[in-house]
């Protein structure tokens, strides 16, 4: 299927989208006059695009960096600030309906503004335009370029008509949403996590396939400002690359939250009846319909590699897995490198930064940094939130690594019972008999920023018995990181039978 | 490791109201059994799943039925005979049995359904062929074969249905593409498309499995199972994670595992009898520490496990926005915990830890009855929802998982018999030396004393 891409003309007359596309897409800009060749070419200006820029720039090298729709890329246009503004007003209404347990009285009448809780969302778009706009990408010296590109030889690319030659160059152009192969979709019309953000109107009933970080985030938030919410997943539990436990206390809050959930349950066709999509699902050969106004399709995202020519470079690629590269993120033509969603399994914002950041490093200082040496955290923006840095006990069993987890639930923190957010916990996973961290999990309402004091332990080679010493603020929910250290540090004192 | 309780205790302790521990345990024990007595069709010696109208039979409380006739009949209970013939008729009936594999059928590949129709034996709620309820009908079989071992007809025939039952099972089939077995398989979809993942019941599934002498599991299967374990400290113990209690017990209703260890306990330096003591302990911890603030959690309130409990709708509970979950896997520490405590979990803790256990049961039988139904038998209680104060909710059907967990569990305790039957047989030495155990009772030769 083809994703059509939003005009400044679908947009309409919003004026923060129209705020926003004066910085990220100015429309009386004028590509400036091509160099005979630049030391590094990026392909694509979304977060890793723009990275790879800024460092490169930095570095005194002549840049240009070529993008064909919008500087900053899915992440500030599309995604993640789009679906991270909206989860922040429905945690708000969530909690307006919960005000009792707050020691708060309810207000009587809650009714959700859906249009003006779009306006923050692109009101925060066009803000956050401005640090990527085009005018501060040319401050830098950065040649920029507007238009569309596909390789032409293993150092030249043609920008609609215009050859642009390099010495070395990076394709950054991240990735597309994934979608299902159902028939009938196409024809009843669908949203993705791009498009949604385009609605102006809450939707009465939304059915959400795909129970990955995108479809729970989306559904969760549409669900708590007040659309019927289904989610379809075709698996036993939702995010099934994380923990167990981590999954079914998602679970548990999208109960909470309204949600009606269908696991181990595959979509198999839609078709319209009286203006509504009418969706056909099947749970261990047990057939059922679900009605609902839109069909929103969160199944994961694809690499963006079509259209770029890559055999013309002698680049190769795979249209699942994207572009290939080694662990210095160097793709078969020794010239061209790739970062971000185009080339990883991790497909993330910070991530795609740190690639980038390596990428330009290895390409213009004949560096050495590998991507493997890269501790990666991520998070899902559900709530509670679920993060995970590191090795899985899974990951590290199969790999013969004797792995014990010291567990912190939420309820044994005093800032979690103050704030209102006991269900989640602490699990930090060390190599046995030692304090050395191997990965952790966290779910909790403020996992995400909890989970980077265990990535920078991990980095450091900070144990656990030195994070027992360290003071933390009180109260704070990341003293549950504490209360793991300080167990791991007691169970390995020496001790009489117990 | 801490040492472990005896499983022939003495039973001088006596209550207040003069009833000894051991008079109590017979009480107990007994109301249990008597479930397997009521709620049994005798033509085909299908046991009902609860006591519920209409209810089906499910394979396993089939499996527990028999485990229990030979506690029965050694508790003088019911007649020899009598137990004979009961087991006779299940085992003739799913020998019998329509193994054609379609949707009204009885089984397939010597696997059953987990729900039967009481009278026609057939498959119903379109349920799934179940791996684990199959096991635990096994296991119920070879036990009984193992205790009537009289040279009689029907006691001959009786070894030679169980042991052909066990032979049918094709248990590598059940694993189907992957290496750990599958959850189940419908007629509909074929194998429900996830497997075991973390440590759970499936102990005694891959025991059989392994030690089947025509269709066994590869030993694999049992290393990637508990390449799947999760090693936790929680409230400061170590142990083998699993959430709800029953986890911790099921398995250990048949087999003996004190002493003996796998790979992974041996990692550890824990068997898996230590672990759920542990994890018996930490449910009492869980208990007194009441996060969620619920009534009457305390030091004899305890016990989150699978079971029925109230289906009421949300409501403010201490603060919070509580959901009450009805039939459902409860846990620690996580949850789903709606303040529903299942007594039939408390009191199959027994044998791994009876100072704690023993004084729970007086309290649970000390807070009265509900109707027929006793907090300890009902499937799950819930003081929270009580209508008054010291009211509580109750189930008001009782399940026969439940019973036969009393009565086995209860039964090792008193004398280890369910235990005894299974570790001298062959299967069971077999299978779980193929899952690396060693150790214990398994260097000795069948009928020693361990």
């Amino acid at each position: 299927m083809t994703q059509v891409r939003p005009t400044l003309e679908d947009q309409g007359a919003n004026p923060y989208d129209r705020e926003r596309w004066a910085q990220v897409r100015p429309p009386a800009w004028h590509n400036p006059r091509p160099r005979a060749c630049y030391d590094w070419l990026v392909i694509g200006a979304g977060p890793a695009g723009l990275t790879a820029a800024r460092s490169a720039a930095a570095l005194g090298a002549r840049v240009a960096l070529v993008e064909n729709h919008l500087l900053g890329g899915v992440s500030l246009n599309y995604g993640t600030v789009s679906s991270q503004s909206l989860i922040r007003t429905s945690r708000l209404y969530a909690e307006m309906r919960d005000a009792a347990c707050y020691g708060a009285r309810a207000p009587t009448h809650i009714e959700v503004d859906f249009p003006l809780a779009m306006e923050r969302m692109r009101r925060i778009r066009a803000r956050l335009a401005h640090l990527d706009s085009a005018a501060n990408i040319a401050a830098l010296g950065i040649d920029l370029f507007f238009g569309t590109a596909r390789f032409v030889s293993d150092d030249t690319i043609d920008l609609d008509g215009i050859r642009l030659q390099f010495k070395k160059a990076l394709i950054a152009t991240g990735s597309r949403s994934l979608l299902p192969t159902l028939p009938g979709l196409t024809e009843a019309g669908y949203l993705t996590n791009e498009t949604v953000f385009d609605l102006t109107t809450l939707p009465a009933s939304l059915l959400v396939i795909g129970g990955g970080p995108v479809g729970c985030e989306l559904a969760q938030a549409f669900s708590r400002l007040g659309s019927r919410t289904v989610l379809v997943h075709d698996q036993p539990l939702f995010l099934p690359k994380e923990e167990r436990d981590a999954a079914q206390l998602l679970s548990a809050a999208l109960a909470q939250d309204g949600v009606e959930m269908h696991l181990n349950t595959t979509a198999v066709n839609v078709r319209m009846k009286k203006g509504k999509k009418v969706v056909e699902i099947v749970n261990d050969g047990d057939v059922a319909t679900i009605t609902a106004d839109v069909v929103l399709t969160g199944i994961g995202r694809t690499p963006a590699v079509a259209g770029l020519d890559l055999e013309a470079a002698g680049v190769v690629f795979d249209t699942a897995a994207g572009i290939q590269v080694n662990d210095f993120l160097r793709t078969s033509n020794k010239r061209i490198f790739a970062a971000g969603d185009v080339c990883m399994e991790h497909m993330f914002v910070d991530t795609a930064n740190a690639s980038a950041r390596i990428a330009t490093h290895n390409a213009l200082c004949r560096g050495r940094q590998r991507l493997s040496a890269l501790t990666i955290p991520w998070c899902t923006y559900t709530d509670p939130e679920i993060t995970h840095v590191g090795l899985y006990v899974r990951q590290a069993r199969a790999r013969g690594i004797p792995i014990k987890t010291f567990t912190v639930p939420m309820h044994e923190v005093d800032r979690a019972l103050v704030d209102g957010g006991e269900e989640g916990f602490v699990k930090i996973h060390v190599r046995e008999g030692t304090d050395t961290i191997l990965g952790a999990t966290v779910v909790g309402r403020h996992a995400s920023e909890m989970i980077n004091g265990l990535s920078l332990a991990m980095v450091a080679g900070i144990g656990l018995h030195t994070i027992a010493r360290v003071i933390h603020t009180y109260p704070t929910q990341a003293e549950a990181i504490r209360k793991a250290a300080q167990a791991c540090r007691e169970s390995d004192r020496p001790r009489g039978r117990t | 490791m801490t040492a472990r309780p005896a499983t022939q205790p003495g039973h001088a302790a006596v209550a207040a109201d003069g009833e000894s521990d051991d008079a109590m345990l017979d009480r107990l024990q007994r109301t249990a059994f008597d479930y397997f007595l009521q709620f049994a069709n005798l033509d085909n010696g299908l046991l009902a799943d609860t006591t519920r109208d209409g209810a089906p039979s499910s394979i396993a409380v089939v499996g527990f039925a028999l485990s229990s006739y030979p506690i029965g009949v050694e508790r003088g209970w019911m007649k020899r005979t009598d137990a004979v013939q009961r087991t006779l008729a299940s085992l003739h009936f799913f020998m019998a049995s329509d193994q054609s594999g379609s949707a009204e059928a009885t089984g397939y590949r010597g696997f059953y359904f987990h729900f039967l129709d009481m009278q026609r034996g057939t498959r119903v709620w379109r349920c799934e062929l179940s791996p684990i309820d199959t096991t635990i009908l096994i296991a119920g079989m070879l036990s009984a074969a193992a205790y009537f071992d009289a040279d009689t007809p029907d006691e001959t025939e009786l070894r030679r249905l169980a042991n052909a039952l066990y032979e049918r099972v094709d248990w590598l089939w059940m694993q189907h593409d992957g290496v750990t077995v599958m959850q189940g398989w419908k007629p509909e979809c074929g194998f429900l498309h996830y497997g075991w993942e973390g440590y759970s019941e499936a102990l005694l599934l891959y025991a059989l499995g392994l030690g089947s002498p025509t269709h066994a599991l590869t030993e694999q299967s049992f290393h990637a199972w508990t390449m799947t374990y999760q090693w936790e400290n929680l409230y400061g113990t170590d142990f083998l994670y699993a959430g709800p209690l029953f986890i911790h017990q099921f398995s250990h209703a048949w087999i003996d595992f004190r002493g003996i260890r796998d790979a992974f306990m041996r990692e550890k330096n824990c068997d898996y009898f230590e672990n759920s003591r542990r994890a018996t302990y930490i449910q009492r911890k869980y208990a007194i520490l009441n996060p969620r603030s619920f009534v009457g959690y305390d030091a004899e309130h305890w016990g989150l496990s699978a079971g029925d409990g109230p289906s009421a709708d949300a409501r403010q509970v201490a603060g919070r926005q509580q959901a009450f979950y009805g039939y459902a896997a409860r846990g620690l520490p996580y949850g789903p915990d709606d303040g529903t405590i299942a007594g039939s979990a408390t009191a199959s803790s027994l044998v791994f830890a009876p100072e704690i256990v023993l004084p729970a049961l007086r309290a649970l039988l000390a807070d009265g009855v509900a109707g027929n139904v006793d907090l300890i038998h009902a499937s799950g209680f819930n003081a929270t929802l009580g209508e008054a104060p010291g009211k509580v909710w109750i189930t008001t059907d009782i399940f026969g998982l439940d019973q036969g967990m009393i009565v086995l569990m209860i039964e090792n305790y008193r004398s280890g018999q369910p235990w005894r039957l299974m570790r001298d047989l062959s299967c069971i030495r077999d299978g779980l030396r193929r899952a690396d155990f060693s150790g214990g009772w398994l260097e000795q030769r069948p009928g020693a004393q361990p």
